[in-house]
């Protein structure tokens, strides 16, 4: 239902002059959940964040945060937004503190509450030992979290982080990411990467966009369901023929692959169970044993080639056309 | 809301040394300047003076151009204060953090204005220490310099908007700056056009700012000077809400 989601947006379209950089998207985040905003680059991510952040309008479409629509009451729905956008903005003249305080208070955080919120975020982002040091000489990785602290600072429902992990050591980027798994608890977050094992270590569900349009949008447990283990690689030190393993049961169909290793389509486990027996009783010597898995970068390279392929081929057609 | 972005942009210019070597070099020249004037009165003028009924006195013949210098070099200084506002905030990225928070346009434009006037008082309150310093020797005529300060503040207020609309419209902080002080320029050339004998215009003097600062300079308080200053600060601010309220919408 579009009334509890705390964020929905329904066929936005953004145009920059003729250029379509967002088609007839539509959006959805529940409270509690982490959704994570795939694509390549250019595929119109950070368009997406800024217009559901309230830093763009959209051409067209509707957008509504927790029920106040962005356009017509602004201030009230950006009251419930959180936003850290591709470059932190933040002022290096000033100490983190300040800054902070000061975010603080543009979030409209009484001026009384503003340290205690100020104190708690800066524990939460690993702030607590720089608070007095001014924000332009501290490292990159140290502004990032400035930058996300920012964004938390008036505990908002709606988190939108825009790539957050960038330009951190992988330490910090676990540290991020155990944050970030704790925010989705009580809070909504989209981020937006083109890391892929980001999106698996930390998002509940993924839609992932390409040249301005949603091409794949499940959770990652629907994913895991429903694109399970389909295939076996299979390698054998004396390889039997062919029909031997299509005659197994369970067995769909075969595919030699290169390098002697037989790709194994079937339906059930027992297929598995077929194989290393019968490997076993006709001494084919089972080297490898691999159940193909659909992950996400294959799902994800899948759509961005079939993309590309079918617009080149279109542009191919174009041009014999004319 | 709005003090409260005031408060923190008066601090981000502080915190820069921009403000300090603005205010620095502007009232070292002043004080130059009026070492000057001063002298040239004491050496020529005072003596020349002496026994003409009604002759101007040291408030007219070193205070005035005192002030009148204070706005002619503003003219180049101001550009480089909200070169800041908008443009540089924009290049450093930070202007994101002002329109995501749950603030209207015209309160981040506003906060900011009202910055820039708080900046702008600093610098009269130290300019009025020139006079100051004549009002232990001598009489002063202290309802003129109150009438210039205030015609210098409407003047240096009406620099600061249009160098806001300016600065809101680019990216880049120089050449916001270069476009403010053209602009700015514009309008002085304007004023010497239309007071030229052979391309005399009134509507030129009109337009121009430093057409209704001298009034102020001689004393003279028109309400129809305080009203074109007023007016031309409240279009350029309106003029920069509408811009950025634009840029959300579209490019």
């Amino acid at each position: 239902m579009s009334d509890d989601a705390l964020v929905s947006a329904d066929n936005i379209y953004r145009y920059y002059g003729q250029y379509c950089a967002v088609e007839n998207l539509r959006l959805r985040l529940q409270r509690g959940e982490v959704l994570g905003l795939l694509g390549p680059n250019g595929a119109g991510k950070s368009s997406t964040l800024q217009m559901l952040s309230g830093n763009l309008a959209p051409s067209a479409g509707q957008i509504t945060i927790n029920g106040i629509d962005l356009l017509d009451a602004p201030k009230r729905a950006k009251a419930h937004i959180g936003y850290l956008p591709e470059h932190p903005p933040l002022y290096p003249d000033f100490t983190v503190d300040e800054y902070l305080r000061y975010c603080g208070r543009l979030h409209g955080i009484p001026r009384a509450r503003v340290k205690p919120a100020v104190d708690e975020v800066k524990v939460r982002c690993g702030l607590s030992e720089t608070g007095r040091r001014l924000i332009g000489n501290l490292s990159k990785g140290y502004q990032q979290r400035v930058g996300v602290a920012q964004a938390l600072i008036h505990s908002p429902l709606v988190i939108i982080l825009d790539e957050p992990t960038v330009g951190l050591d992988p330490i910090q980027i676990r540290e991020i990411r155990a944050l970030i798994r704790v925010l989705g608890k009580s809070h909504g977050v989209i981020l937006s990467t083109h890391i892929l094992p980001e999106v698996q270590a930390v998002c509940d569900r993924v839609q992932i966009i390409h040249a301005g349009r949603t091409v794949f949008n499940d959770s990652l447990s629907g994913l895991d369901k429903r694109h399970g283990p389909k295939g076996l690689i299979v390698a054998f030190r004396s390889p039997p023929a062919m029909e031997a393993l299509r005659a197994l049961p369970g067995v769909e169909s075969i595919e030699p692959l290169a390098s002697g290793r037989v790709r194994i389509v079937h339906k059930g486990v027992m297929a598995v169970d077929a194989v290393v027996k019968a490997s076993v009783e006709s001494n084919w010597g089972l080297q490898e044993l691999t159940p193909e898995r659909t992950t996400l970068e294959q799902i994800f390279m899948d759509l961005v080639h079939r993309e590309q392929d079918t617009e080149a081929q279109d542009n191919a057609i174009a041009r014999a056309a004319s | 809301m709005i003090l409260t972005i005031a408060k923190a942009e008066l601090r981000r210019m502080f915190y820069s040394p921009l403000a300090w070597a603005t205010l620095a070099v502007v009232l070292f020249i002043l004080g130059l300047l009026f070492l000057i004037l001063v002298d040239n009165y004491l050496t020529t003028i005072q003596a020349q003076l002496v026994g003409i009924p009604g002759a101007p006195g040291v408030t007219d013949i070193v205070l005035a151009p005192v002030m009148l210098w204070a706005g002619v070099i503003m003219l180049t200084v101001s550009p480089l204060q909200t070169m800041r506002a908008f443009s540089e905030e924009r290049q450093q990225g930070s202007l994101t953090l002002l329109t995501s928070a749950p603030l209207s346009t015209t309160e981040l434009v506003l906060g900011k204005y009202l910055a820039l006037l708080v900046f702008i008082l600093v610098l009269l309150g130290l300019l009025a220490l020139i006079p100051l310093s004549l009002a232990g020797a001598t009489q002063l005529d202290w309802g003129k310099i109150m009438a210039s300060l205030l015609g210098l503040f409407l003047l240096l207020a009406s620099f600061s908007a249009a160098g806001l609309f300016i600065s809101s419209q680019t990216k880049t902080p120089l050449i916001a700056a270069m476009s403010s002080f053209g602009l700015l320029m514009f309008l002085v050339v304007l004023y010497m056009s239309g007071s030229a004998e052979s391309t005399a215009s009134d509507l030129f003097i009109y337009l121009s700012h430093f057409g209704h600062l001298l009034p102020f300079l001689q004393g003279l308080f028109d309400s129809s000077d305080l009203i074109y200053y007023l007016l031309f600060s409240a279009v350029f601010l309106i003029l920069t809400i509408r811009r950025l309220d634009n840029e959300r919408l579209q490019r």
